[in-house]
């Protein structure tokens, strides 16, 4: 499990362990450990059998329509389709969700409720009658009464804000803004490089650059010719919104410039933050197997291009383009692909003809706002302004 | 995704709510994570209890609504449901697909006593 995010926990898959297998109504079937000691949620039908402590064995199906997440023992009775009713001991020894499917609960005293989501639920457990495990709900009488205080916010609110900023920064300095993501070893900062040396000096480009460590790429990128600025996310695995902000500040950034963003080099976690770019580049090298794009859907759905790197090599590799290509579009109908070598130059006029349309759009949104109109008139007067 | 860092916003979000209600300790928060949205709920909830402790929310329930993934099928001209994302559509095989509801990840509402 990662200790940063917790990511991993109850969902390692180890070939050949299992004690009990799924199987789905469309048929897969998957097996994965199954300790009661560790919380896993699943939400799909199922049976299995249970063993009483007066030795009968009976199995039952039972399907959960949400979440339910269970790590401990828990008393309740199941009223079934055959008639019988049974208690079986559970203990609770923490906080619990269950989200049942509409019907009745009885429960080994004899009360019983129905369950349709909306009505309260009480759980006997433990000694206690637990209330309250719906929507707005009131308590017992004697426990001071708890509000319900709606909020309604989306949690990724926060980068999404700071990336609306980076976004109105770019579009009033009419600046065309990429958000170039692959895996580690694409070929990114090569590609950059090439491009750079090909752009300037007529077009003005500026480059953040996100690694772990280290200051290599922005060096790089210097001695490419282009001003850069390199974040280091030390343990962390992508760029967000609040980083690239920084970085802005402390960017020449001209008008009718590019901004390329050269993310960390991961092809999981980049596609949920957004940066306040334009659109994302992938870069996938051809190097790298022809299904990437369904082995990281988020990723190629993220994506307005695909730049297949390294066509050069394909003489030497049994990589199947079409079927590249095919996949990435079964991913994203909409993406568009090219193919590049930035080594011998193949297929880069493509490349940086795309980036310079972009940078023109760029523009003619900075001059189609007041807030774009000023800015670009303040940068002319300072141009035409006399030297001292 | 980064059940760490969506726990941290979600505490965040919650306790500037409960501060600005009036304070008292949250008993519960609720959540809307879409069937398709790319969060781990197990790692979620170990982290949102990991982040809740020493603060006000500290204890406080973790409730999770799911709202099932659909999306717009294009060649179809209509909504239908996904199970999870990269599926075809389940009427007519395309993957011309806009997601219309799934991919949610909200705080909403909490639990004031």
């Amino acid at each position: 499990m990662c200790t940063t995010c917790g990511c991993g926990q109850g969902q390692v898959k180890i070939e050949g362990e299992h004690e009990h297998e799924h199987r789905h109504a469309d048929g897969t079937v998957h097996s994965h450990p199954h300790e009661h000691d560790a919380a896993h949620a699943h939400a799909h039908e199922h049976a299995h059998p249970h063993h009483h402590p007066d030795g009968t064995v009976h199995t039952h199906a039972h399907e959960h329509g949400g979440e339910h997440a269970h790590g401990h023992d828990h008393e309740h009775a199941h009223t079934h389709a055959d008639g019988l009713t049974h208690a079986h001991p559970h203990d609770h020894d923490g906080e619990h969700a269950h989200e049942h499917a509409p019907g009745v609960h009885r429960h080994a005293d004899g009360t019983w409720h129905s369950h349709d989501g909306t009505s309260e639920h009480v759980h006997e457990g433990d000694g206690a009658l637990h209330y309250g495990l719906g929507p707005a709900h009131s308590h017992a009488p004697g426990m001071s009464q708890a509000r319900m205080v709606r909020i309604e916010q989306d949690i990724l609110a926060k980068n999404d804000q700071i990336a609306a900023g980076n976004r109105q920064r770019l579009s009033d300095r009419g600046v065309f803004a990429l958000n170039l993501v692959s895996s580690p070893g694409s070929g990114k900062t090569t590609l950059l490089a090439a491009s750079i040396r090909t752009l300037m000096p007529a077009q003005a480009v500026a480059v953040i650059e996100g690694d772990q460590q280290t200051t290599h790429d922005a060096e790089r990128i210097r001695a490419a010719g282009a001003p850069a600025i390199q974040v280091n996310t030390g343990k962390g695995c992508h760029l967000d919104a609040a980083m690239v902000e920084r970085a802005l500040e402390r960017l020449p950034l001209p008008s009718g410039g590019v901004l390329f963003i050269e993310n960390v080099g991961n092809l999981v976690c980049p596609a949920a933050f957004d940066l306040g770019e334009a659109c994302k580049v992938a870069v996938l090298s051809v190097t790298e197997g022809e299904d990437k794009p369904l082995k990281y859907p988020d990723m190629f759905r993220a994506a307005r291009l695909l730049l297949l790197n390294k066509v050069d090599l394909l003489p030497y590799l049994n990589f199947d383009v079409e079927q590249c290509i095919a996949y990435a579009r079964q991913v994203n109908p909409e993406i568009e692909v090219m193919q590049v070598s930035a080594t011998t130059g193949q297929g880069m006029d493509a490349w940086l003809a795309w980036v310079r349309a972009g940078v023109r759009r760029a523009r003619e949104a900075q001059l189609s706002t007041v807030e774009g109109l000023r800015q670009r008139v303040s940068e002319l007067e300072d141009r035409l302004a006399p030297r001292h | 995704m980064h059940e760490m860092s969506l726990a941290q916003s979600i505490v965040e979000i919650v306790e500037r709510t409960a501060a600005a209600n009036g304070g008292g300790r949250v008993s519960a928060v609720r959540l809307e994570i879409g069937a398709l949205s790319h969060v781990e709920v197990e790692a979620l909830r170990f982290c949102f209890d990991a982040v809740t402790r020493g603060g006000a929310a500290e204890g406080a329930r973790l409730e999770l609504d799911s709202p099932p993934g659909q999306a717009w099928c294009m060649p179809c001209g209509a909504t239908v449901p996904l199970a999870r994302l990269g599926d075809a559509c389940p009427h007519c095989g395309s993957h011309q697909l806009q997601v219309t509801q799934g991919e949610e990840m909200r705080v909403k509402d909490i639990e004031l006593i």
